[in-house]
């Protein structure tokens, strides 16, 4: 049973805009701060990503406008290699963790962990205040890379080393713009761990009560489970990065080894490692990725029962799935390095645990395509997002087959094909998640509907346009082209590919501009949406049991007690389709 | 909107896996001994892979028009099934470890097994952004190098110590790879300052060169003609544009090849 | 709620606009002719009585053996040359002179303030190779990058004093001006695309500097009469400074002499500062 001794009972104090809406301890408001900062960093993400497919379709254009704003990437008219490379390098960082490691834990978290299980707040609400100005501040830090003169860095979001530590001498960015970088992704680390415990402490003490562990929605589990993996995961990324700043600004050798020349310049670095770097960072970036998705996968088990009027199948499997690819995702790093370098025999043993972690994925899916059976789906647009997750989750996932198998690898290592394969299952799965768990709890933070019309035309353009984009990535994968190129164009064997690639970035851009429909949606609703009551989805869990926008309190004077599982959809004897979680005990054995 | 959503799904579907089947864009054509068995792992694993995109997004297109909401009626409460959990738990992991048992046998035999002792070495070192490739010449042996004594406006690239007797007939290029055909080719994968990849499509050869480490592969090609030899690990600004060609050629032609780049030293 | 929503919604327009606005560097498009910043006097004009130095450098010895430089890495740049190339390190002409030895006064301006020239110093490729292979410049004044090659190349001077840029410059794409801003000597230049190339930057803040062509010899012209100090730089063979005086409206002859027990240096390879931490002494001994 859950200890709740540690709640107290609000009373409302009035306090000044600034600690109401700035530096607020309510996690609502926190959480909402989460994605508004998720938010401004897909749409600085998304503009990289445009620069990157201008380029990628048209290698030789000039692009005078540009030019005017950015001097020195288009100096020439045409746009730099190394602004490519910029673009992407950030791209990929602003994503992976401003966006994708952001909005689904710490933003949807934030505001309904506390909501869903019966407490008034997180169990350390000044930690989480504390935890979104830090990772506002790390933001901040990555901002001013893209900035700096000399530019932002040019190793990817993998900053792999020996490249990313010797400086200014290796590449343009590589300078100031990579320092900056590495104090950005060190200030996130903070940020994240702080998150992390209080998101533990939380699920752990303070249910209400009947809330047992078996009866939390699938939601609560997935960030359960996805801040343990941060909690174990952040720390080695950050000790990876004070290593490589030492290695940068302190004459340390970590990753460096000895008698390299750089550009005619001898270095006096040695004995250092440049596998160790990898180690570190993919020991951190493969439960990474699966920070990105769990909760995703939560979001999505939550609203296909709430729309298919079904409770999930198989509710016990799929927690027992949600922790096995957790722990898993721990022993599967080497995948990422079967061509690095490291022994061999690793190989095998980081094959055999990765092909293992495709078989709890594939669990989920099954028992997400069996919830719909039987079912009376209603289809609204977070149901819309919801199926389109399942889709998108099955082609990103099982490209995994292929990548799992390092004689495989041999030949798609470092090829487009790992990025298709990336994009479908944390740019496209994984945002599917955060838009289907937006418009599905816009009306509760809000207090008002977003329109459906205009969500499923987004919901269309989006669907369609991103697997247009990220479906022929596989076959230039297959047909050799390797991946963080500037252009395609120096390869014979490759300019036959030159025709997809315009036809990517056409429907990319398409894809981009249908963005704004959501996001004309999302803002105009706030005010003129239609107004939303406690529960417009007949939905079972508690944060539909209060009002929308909840209280600062949550529940008010009414505490919830817990009696039914989370899923009671459709239930047989029942007067309605489904019973809320603190409906009186009696009607159905939980 | 059910409906549409499940014809976009079978549509999407059917469109991927006819793409994959016709090899509308597909693998170059392969050249080398070892890369036949890849390729067919690559091949089944892919039909296995496409078999269960194809299943999964048809099912999921069927599900979706069929248990579309009908009027006031309640949808099943069937929410467990132990033995289908069992049976399609088992049945995925059956299938994934063959995959694995077959994909690690393919590797190890490729990666655990050294080339014959008469492989022809090859030293290949990469620097931003250009492959030199060495020839150890007549003695066999490859001369002393040191990074002090690496010139490149003095196309000394390699830091070739002019004092080891040994150097005197070492063959060096730049981003030409000439190979005899059938013949096992032993290379030694070397980097001057970052890492790089040293990739061959044709041959399906792909292994990282490491600063600090030296790193042995081996392949034979079994057909004549020019490849070429992209850069597979980002390594800078002209990463894009780090290009090697590589000849196969015949035995007679390889020696006068050689022959030539030695009187060009 | 709605207030968080609109407050955040005015903070991202703003910030996406700061965001999109800023340019990463601004190089200098127009250098301007008036004095810099901060010192003190006007700029010197010339009086009249000025004078020159002329002389020779000369190489004795045997020249080294040259490798050939291999285009294969290019084909473009292999295209446009038919005779075999040879590296520009030590390039010895007929008569015995010595090219590319970049000359100037060391000492004797001080106190003198000259105006950074509005014309560019021109920097080609052509044929996958820098022309000139030395050259002067003053600080501040603008370097016009050019390419003749069909083929990118990459622009990567590697300075020790002053800020370091690395730029690519694709076929057909416009002249990139940057500048200096500090004096340095010896800034090596590289391509990073095709490795042999090789150029060097001297910066001064004077314009009374000189390299040597085909015939070994070089003329600084229009120095104010006095006593100075001229040096004689080459890449490979070191630097050799000799006194001198300037009479008013006359000439003076310097020659400079260079063989190859000179060298200061095997290898064209600078060497990054170690770095010296208090606690633990120096961390590496930075090799020549």
């Amino acid at each position: 049973m859950a200890s709740h001794s540690s709640q107290t009972v609000h009373t409302e104090i009035r306090h000044g805009f600034i600690r109401t809406y700035i530096f607020s301890t309510d996690h609502k408001v926190i959480g909402i701060q989460y994605l508004m900062l998720a938010l401004f960093s897909v749409l600085l993400g998304m503009g990289l990503s445009v620069f990157m497919r201008l380029r990628l379709a048209w290698p030789a254009a000039k692009w005078p406008t540009l030019e005017q704003i950015f001097s020195v990437g288009f100096s020439g008219g045409q746009m730099t290699p190394e602004f490519y490379l910029a673009m992407m390098t950030m791209h990929g960082t602003i994503m992976v963790f401003f966006v994708l490691t952001t909005a689904p834990l710490s933003g949807f978290g934030n505001y309904f962990l506390p909501i869903q299980i019966g407490a008034r707040d997180m169990a350390f609400p000044v930690l989480n205040m504390l935890s979104f100005w830090v990772t506002f501040v790390a933001l901040a830090v990555m901002v001013s890379a893209l900035l700096v003169t000399g530019g932002a860095p040019i190793s990817g979001w993998t900053a792999y080393a020996p490249l990313s530590a010797l400086g200014q001498v290796a590449g343009p960015g590589l300078g100031t713009g990579q320092t900056l970088w590495v104090i950005s992704i060190a200030i996130f680390c903070a940020g994240s761990l702080l998150t992390a415990l209080n998101f533990l402490c939380t699920t752990i003490n303070l249910r209400a009560r009947g809330m047992s562990l078996m009866r939390m929605p699938l939601t609560v589990w997935a960030w359960f489970t996805t801040a343990i993996l941060a909690l174990l995961a952040f720390p080695v990324l950050l000790a990876g990065g004070i290593l490589l700043l030492l290695d940068r600004v302190g004459g340390s050798s970590f990753f460096i080894p000895g008698g390299l020349v750089v550009s005619d310049k001898l270095i006096p670095h040695e004995g250092g490692s440049p596998l160790l770097w990898q180690h570190l960072f993919w020991f951190f970036g493969h439960p990474e990725v699966y920070i990105a998705i769990l909760p995703g996968m939560g979001v999505t088990s939550h609203i296909l029962s709430t729309f298919a009027r079904k409770p999930i199948f198989a509710y016990k499997a799929m927690v027992s799935a949600i922790f096995a690819i957790g722990f898993i995702s721990y022993i599967v790093w080497g995948h990422h390095m079967f061509m690095s370098g490291m022994s061999p025999f690793s190989s095998m043993v980081f094959s055999v645990t990765t092909m293992a972690v495709g078989v709890p994925s594939a669990i989920k899916t099954f028992n997400w395509l069996a919830t719909l059976r039987g079912a009376q789906i209603r289809f609204t647009t977070p149901m819309l997002f919801a199926l389109g997750f399942v889709s998108l989750f099955v082609t990103g996932g099982i490209t995994g087959l292929l990548l799992a198998q390092p004689a495989i690898d041999i030949y798609l290592h470092d090829t487009s094909f790992v990025v298709a394969h990336f994009h479908l299952i944390m740019g496209v799965a994984a945002i599917f998640g955060i838009f289907g768990g937006t418009y599905y709890w816009f009306p509760k933070m809000f207090g008002r509907m977003m329109s459906e019309r205009l969500g499923r035309i987004h919901f269309w353009f989006t669907l369609a346009g991103v697997y247009a984009i990220f479906m022929p990535m596989h076959f230039m994968g297959i047909s050799g082209a390797p991946r963080r190129y500037a252009q395609l164009t120096e390869f014979t064997y490759l300019q036959h590919l030159q025709p997809v690639q315009i036809f990517i970035s056409i429907c990319a851009f398409i894809t981009i501009a249908a963005q704004f429909i959501f996001l004309y949606n999302f803002f105009v609703s706030m005010w003129k949406g239609e107004r939303a009551g406690v529960n417009p989805w007949e939905a079972t869990s508690l944060e539909w049991t209060i009002p929308s926008p909840p209280p600062h309190d949550n529940f008010g004077e009414l505490v919830p007690v817990v009696n039914h599982g989370p899923y009671e959809y459709s239930v047989p004897g029942e007067p309605t389709d489904f019973v809320m979680q603190n409906a009186p005990a009696g009607s159905v054995a939980s | 909107m059910p409906f549409a959503f499940a014809v976009f799904l079978w549509f999407m579907a059917s469109i991927t896996v006819a793409l994959f089947i016709g090899k509308v864009w597909w693998l170059p054509p392969l050249i080398s001994e070892h890369g036949a068995a890849i390729d067919r792992q690559l091949v089944i694993t892919l039909i296995i892979a496409g078999i269960a995109f194809f299943l999964a997004q048809i099912s999921l297109g069927y599900l979706i028009w069929r248990f579309r909401a009908k009027g006031g009626q309640r949808a099943t409460y069937w929410h467990e099934n132990s033995r289908l959990e069992s049976v399609w738990t088992i049945g995925t992991a059956v299938v994934f470890i063959l995959l694995s048992l077959n994909g690690n046998r393919i590797w190890a035999s490729y990666i655990l097994t050294p080339p014959p002792a008469d492989a022809l070495p090859i030293e290949v070192t990469a620097q931003q952004f250009a492959w030199n490739i060495r020839y150890p010449g007549p003695d066999g042996k490859f001369g002393r190098t040191d990074p002090h004594l690496i010139n490149d406006a003095n196309a000394n690239y390699l830091g070739l110590d002019s004092k080891d007797p040994a150097s005197r007939d070492d063959i060096t290029t730049q981003n030409i790879m000439a190979v005899p055909v059938n013949r096992p080719i032993r290379v030694m994968l070397r980097t001057k300052d970052v890492t790089h990849s040293f990739f061959v499509p044709v041959l399906r050869v792909k292994q990282d060169t490491v600063p600090g480490l030296m790193i042995p592969i081996h392949f034979t090609a079994n057909r004549t003609g020019e490849y070429e030899i992209p850069c597979a690990e980002l390594c800078g600004m002209q990463h894009y544009k780090m290009r090697a060609r590589l000849l196969v050629m015949s035995d007679t032609d390889f020696e006068n090849w050689l022959k030539q780049r030695a009187s060009m030293q | 709620m709605q207030t968080i929503g609109a407050l955040c919604a005015v903070t991202l327009m703003w910030s996406l606009g700061v965001s999109c606005g800023g340019s990463k560097e601004t190089p200098t498009k127009s250098a301007e002719a008036t004095p810099p910043a901060g010192s003190e006097g006007a700029v010197w004009k010339p009086t009249g009585n000025e004078g020159s130095v002329t002389g020779t450098a000369s190489f004795k010895g045997t020249a080294p053996k040259p490798r050939t430089i291999s285009m294969d890495a290019d084909a473009v740049c292999a295209s446009k040359h038919k005779e075999t190339v040879y590296p520009e390190t030590v390039v010895v002409n007929g008569n015995g002179t010595l090219r590319n030895v970049f000359v100037y006064v060391k000492t004797g301006l001080e106190g003198k303030n000259f105006a950074v020239p509005d014309q560019a110093v021109v920097l080609d490729q052509n044929g996958c190779m820098y022309k000139p292979h030395v050259l002067g410049i003053q600080a501040r004044q603008n370097l016009k990058v050019v390419s003749s090659d069909n083929t990118t190349h990459n622009i990567h001077p590697l300075p020790q004093v002053n800020r370091e840029w690395n730029v690519s410059q694709a076929p057909g794409a416009d002249p990139i001006l940057r500048s200096f801003a500090r004096p340095e000597a010896t800034i090596p230049v590289k391509c990073n695309q095709h490795p042999w190339m090789r150029a060097y930057i001297h910066v001064i803040d004077h314009p009374f500097y000189a390299v040597t062509g085909d015939d070994g010899s070089y003329k600084l012209d229009g120095l104010p009469p006095g006593d100075y100090e001229i040096e004689a730089v080459h890449e490979e063979l070191g630097a050799s400074t000799q006194k001198i005086s300037v009479p008013p409206k006359g000439s003076a002859m310097v020659n400079f002499d260079f063989n190859p027990k000179q060298a200061y240096h095997q290898s064209s390879l600078t060497t990054l500062p170690a770095l010296v931490l208090a606690c633990c002494g120096e961390m590496r001994k930075g090799g020549r």
